[in-house]
């Protein structure tokens, strides 16, 4: 194991994703430049930078929603994430919830939550419904079982997402700015279902813009820019004391308004 | 009171409706086949490609064009009048339906790349995040929401496919039509034809009154 790099978790804990040379381009467009990156089984980890930095890719690459380089690797759990055989176990193991909760508008929410353990993990219904139940329990939405994604708000919607995700007892969660599309009061409703989260040993990636959150919940903190990962470390360290001109330039921009 | 007589003749008629009747059926038995064949072959070209190889989605594509550009006319006389010189001799049903259904497959590709392509990618997306399968995403996620989008085009095409079956009376098929033609023939009066007219109306103006409703009522659902 890497132990030496800048950017690898505490050595004690195995790494449950491991990103080496990761790189993607758009045609001539590159939009990674080549990003190495360890994460330890129940760490979380914060990805934080601006507009166009390349964070949502870095996420997506992890369950190739993105394709990348065939020259970089990514492995999840050991398993290498490349098209194929090996990708549905892969994405069997790593949930992830989207900026625009991407919940299935034809199917009650119980039904959203029970389908992909029936389909992927072969659940039988009965135990798949008591389990969503159990999950949306979890997330504070239990009465809202029957009712269909249209009928709630923002912040329910989200949290259905995350139970939904949370269906598949996957060992990593990710997140795409979770609460970047929700009206201001709800995010703390949602934000609160990650924190309760962030306690149970479940590794979770972060993309997002609440910093207060980020300094709070993670283990780790880290500032991607221009598609390079700049730097990484605990949330006091890039919060308080960032090594980079860029972090610096980027944090007094975002905490000045 | 001659002009009734020539073209609304109720004796003409009530000789000739069993003849009718009987055509009817075989214009049923033609255009639910090719109905049924056509929606099976249009959705695995719909899908197919979706995830075909390259190679593949290109022969589909062109597929799709020749069957929309070619006189559907055009299309049953060559299966039925060119093809047995290359050994393919096909019966007058089998002629109708084979290119009626390899029109309507055409038609409904199009209308199911229509309606999976309106669906939000996001839902591929979750899909795919949560691990489901190509085949389950469809099944489970896409189609059901597709469904909607699809169903007043798909009845268009049933309505097309329907009064399509009249050309299959060119290759000799004892069609609601070539029985009206015969009848007239036989009793030197145009009624059954008038008759044949009127049973194709009744037949049709309901699917069309449904495919009116149905647009409505999605269209309203939409906001
Ligand atoms: N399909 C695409 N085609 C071309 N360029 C793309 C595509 N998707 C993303 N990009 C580009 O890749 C770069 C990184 O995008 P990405 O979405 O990863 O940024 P991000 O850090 O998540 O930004 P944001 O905070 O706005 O979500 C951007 O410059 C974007 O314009
Ligand atoms: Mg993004």
């Amino acid at each position: 194991m890497s132990a030496s790099m800048s950017t690898s978790s505490s050595p004690s804990a195995p790494s449950i994703i491991s990103i080496r040379d990761l790189k993607k381009a758009y045609g001539t467009f590159t939009v990674l430049h080549g990003i190495d990156l360890d994460i330890a089984e129940g760490e979380v980890v914060c990805v934080i930078g601006p507009s166009g930095s390349g964070k949502s890719t870095l996420i997506r690459c992890i369950n190739h929603l993105e394709a990348f380089s065939p020259d970089s690797t990514i492995t999840v759990d050991g398993i290498r994430v490349a098209p194929g055989k090996a990708l549905a176990k892969v994405r069997a193991e790593v949930g992830m919830v989207f900026q625009s909760f991407n919940l299935f508008p034809h199917m009650t929410v119980l039904k959203n939550v029970m389908l992909a353990p029936m389909r992927v993990r072969g659940t039988t219904k009965t135990e798949a419904e008591r389990k969503a139940r159990d999950l949306l329990a979890r997330v504070g939405i239990a009465e809202q079982a029957e009712k269909y994604p249209g009928q709630l708000s923002g912040g329910q919607q989200q949290r259905v997402a995350i139970a939904r995700a949370l269906a598949m007892e996957p060992r990593v969660l990710l997140f795409d700015e979770p609460t970047s599309s929700l009206d201001p009061e709800m995010v703390g409703e949602v934000l609160d279902v990650m924190r309760k989260l962030a306690g149970t040993g479940v590794t979770m990636i972060i993309v997002t813009h609440e910093m207060g959150f980020a300094r709070q919940v993670a283990d780790r903190v880290i500032f991607m820019d221009g598609g390079r990962l700049v730097e990484a470390g605990t949330p006091a360290r890039i919060f308080d004391n960032p090594a980079e001109e860029r972090t610096r330039n980027f944090l007094r921009a975002v905490l000045n308004h | 009171m001659n002009l009734i007589n020539t073209f609304f003749n109720m004796q003409v008629l009530a000789d000739s409706l069993p003849q009718l009747l009987w055509g009817l059926v075989v214009t049923l038995q033609i255009g639910v086949t090719s109905i049924l064949c056509g929606l099976a072959g249009g959705l695995f070209l719909a899908i197919a490609r979706l995830y075909a190889p390259a190679f593949f989605k290109l022969l589909i594509r062109i597929y799709i064009d020749i069957f929309r550009s070619i006189p559907l006319l055009v299309l049953l006389i060559v299966v039925y009048y060119a093809l047995p010189f290359v050994g393919i001799r096909l019966s007058p049903f089998l002629s109708a339906v084979t290119a009626l259904s390899l029109v309507s497959a055409a038609y409904t590709a199009e209308i199911f790349r229509a309606g999976i392509e309106a669906i939000p990618h996001g839902q591929f997306e979750a899909s795919a995040a949560l691990g489901l399968s190509n085949k389950d995403t469809m099944i489970d996620v896409i189609l059901p929401q597709a469904i909607r989008i699809v169903i007043p085009p798909l009845t268009n095409n049933c309505i097309n496919v329907m009064k399509d079956t009249a050309l299959a009376s060119v290759v000799a098929m004892p069609d609601l039509l070539k029985q009206a033609t015969q009848a007239q023939a036989l009793s030197a009066n145009p009624t059954p034809l008038i008759g044949a007219a009127i049973i194709y109306v009744m037949l049709l103006w309901p699917m069309v009154a449904i495919v009116a409703r149905l647009e409505k009522h999605f269209a309203r659902g939409k906001r």
